[in-house]
This record gives C-alpha cells, sequence and structure tokens, in this order.
C-alpha cells in the first residue's frame, strides 16, 4: 500500500505532462510542514529513544509512513497531532517485541513528590522554594532524569507531557488498559521527581541531608 | 457550596496530576478547580507542577544533526 501510493505520486509530480495541482500542493505542503516540525519530530524521538541514530530513523519511518498515509488525513490543521501519533504508534510497536522489559519494570513506586520535599520543615528557603528549584533545574538535569525512567515509564511520560497525547489515546495505541498508563505515568513521574530530588541534592541546590532524601518518607 | 460537595486537600492532591492533563470529568474538574481557587497550598502545588511540566515540555525540541536533514531531503525529494 505504501509502495503503491509512494509510485503513483511520483509519477504525478515527475511526469512530462502538467502535474495535477493537487500533487504539486501536497509535496509543498508536506515538505513544509516536515521543516516546521523537525526540530519537534526528532526531540521526541530523542526522548522516546534516547539514542541518537535511533531518533534519526524512527523520524525518517515516520515521514515516510505520514506521507503514504497523508491522502486518510482529513483535516490539516491537525497534521501536527496526527504525524506525531505516528511518531508515537512506531515507536511503540518496536517497543512491544520488548514485552519482558516493560512486565520487569513494573515495580513498586511510592507516591514521591517534589513539591513535599520542598515543604518539609528542616529545608531553609528565603522566597519561594518550588519556583527557586524550578529556575535552578537545568535542562540536562530535566533530560538525565527523564532518560533514567525505563521504556515503558518514559514513553508513557513523553506520549502525555510532552505531547499531549490523553490516557486512552496512549492506552489504545499501547495495547494495555487506560489504567494501567495511569499506574504508569503516577509510577514514572514519582520516579522522575525522586530523579530530580537527587540530582538537585548532588548538585546542592537544596539543602537537607541525603539520607532524608532518599529511601523514606 | 454544601458541606458535602466541598472537597479536601487529600483529594486534591490525588487528583492534582489527573487533574492537569485533562482527565477528570466536568464535575470533578469543576470540585477541584472551587478548591484551588480557596487553598494557597493546593493552588501552588498545582502551580509547582504546571511549571515542572513546561520543563519538562522543552526537551520536546532539539535541532536535529545535518545527518538526519540530509536523510529527510533525500526522502522528500523521493516523494
Ligand atoms: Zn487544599
Amino acid at each position: 500500500m505504501e509502495q503503491g501510493s509512494l509510485r503513483s505520486s511520483r509519477q504525478c509530480g515527475r511526469s512530462g505532462r502538467e502535474p495535477p495541482v493537487c500533487a504539486t500542493d501536497n509535496r509543498t505542503f508536506f515538505a513544509l510542514r516536515i521543516e516546521e516540525l523537525a526540530d519537534r519530530l526528532y526531540g521526541v524521538a530523542l526522548r522516546f529513544t534516547r539514542n541518537r541514530a535511533a531518533a534519526e530513523d524512527l523520524v525518517s519511518e515516520t515521514v515516510v509512513k505520514a506521507w503514504a498515509h497523508l491522502p486518510q488525513l482529513e483535516d490539516r490543521t491537525c497534521f501536527e497531532k496526527w504525524i506525531f501519533r505516528i511518531l508515537a504508534n512506531t515507536f511503540f510497536s518496536q517497543c512491544r517485541h520488548r514485552r519482558e522489559e516493560t512486565l520487569a519494570a513494573e515495580e513498586d513506586e511510592d507516591g514521591f513528590s517534589l513539591f513535599d520535599r520542598l515543604h518539609q520543615p528542616f529545608l531553609l528557603w528565603w522566597g519561594n522554594p518550588e519556583q527557586e528549584l524550578i529556575n535552578k533545574l537545568l535542562c540536562e538535569d530535566l533530560d538525565r532524569a527523564l532518560g533514567a525512567l525505563p521504556d515503558c515509564y518514559r514513553a508513557v511520560v513523553v506520549s502525555v507531557d510532552l505531547l499531549g497525547h490523553s490516557y486512552a489515546e496512549v492506552a489504545g495505541m499501547l495495547g494495555v488498559p487506560v489504567g494501567t498508563v495511569r499506574s504508569r505515568l503516577n509510577r514514572a513521574r514519582s520516579q522522575l521527581q525522586r530523579a530530580l530530588w537527587q540530582q538537585a541534592q548532588a548538585a546542592g541546590l537544596v539543602r537537607g541531608s541525603l539520607d532524608e532524601g532518599d529511601a523514606h518518607d | 457550596m454544601t458541606e458535602q460537595e466541598r472537597i479536601h486537600c487529600d483529594e486534591v492532591v490525588a487528583s492534582l496530576l489527573e487533574y492537569l492533563d485533562g482527565e477528570l470529568d466536568d464535575a470533578r474538574r469543576a470540585r477541584i478547580e472551587d478548591h484551588l481557587a480557596e487553598c494557597r497550598g493546593c493552588f501552588s502545588r498545582a502551580e509547582f507542577e504546571r511549571a515542572l511540566r513546561r520543563r519538562l515540555q522543552a526537551l520536546a525540541t532539539e535541532p536535529p544533526p545535518d545527518s538526519l536533514k540530509r536523510r529527510l531531503k533525500a526522502i522528500l525529494d523521493e516523494f
């Protein structure tokens, strides 16, 4: 199917006669949108895969698929949402082959909250502790904390927090119940905030003993 | 609002991320919003989670390397 539509559109655009207007428009529209979205396609692919070569492959595969399915996109104002769904689906379909890893990662993770940590009575702050921490966190800190999550947790955080997908959309793409998405997301965010807290402590951004920051509440 | 409809901080904390994800039905969302309008602690918590998410969302953008740009150009030229 994909081969067929690729070939026919190429013939449309490159035949000696005047190409059909719609085909030219399609290609121009598509190339323009890809160019506009390249930063985000690559950024999201990189957060999904944590690997530059794999991210390039994922973006390339997504672009080829999107072009093949473009005639099925009825409302072009939805292009961005649509192509990121293709990207997520493509990534998830690769993940589904590695189910064991997914299951192994479903361990307990309590509801760790950075906000609660910042409001522990032994921490001395001037001003607004949350705002200070948010301002001091580097992109690298966030990237490292996100990258440290198990694949199945990172996938839901990227889908929901970065792409704005609903739980139901993610559940559909992953082929799991909505409740599973919700619980993975809760664990993922808890683990993410714990990692950020530990990094903030290691960097001296927050005072408070390392013991306190670690295991127990 | 009657006492029965009023919700407590722990209920807001438990539902806050789902609220921010836009996953609550209208009635529950309205109850959370009423609470946030009155409770400084929960309001600050919601603001913090929103701010953290905005920082995280910045990770969705990364300049593509030249190798990918060339590859995309080659793919688009094929179409
Ligand atoms: Zn409250």
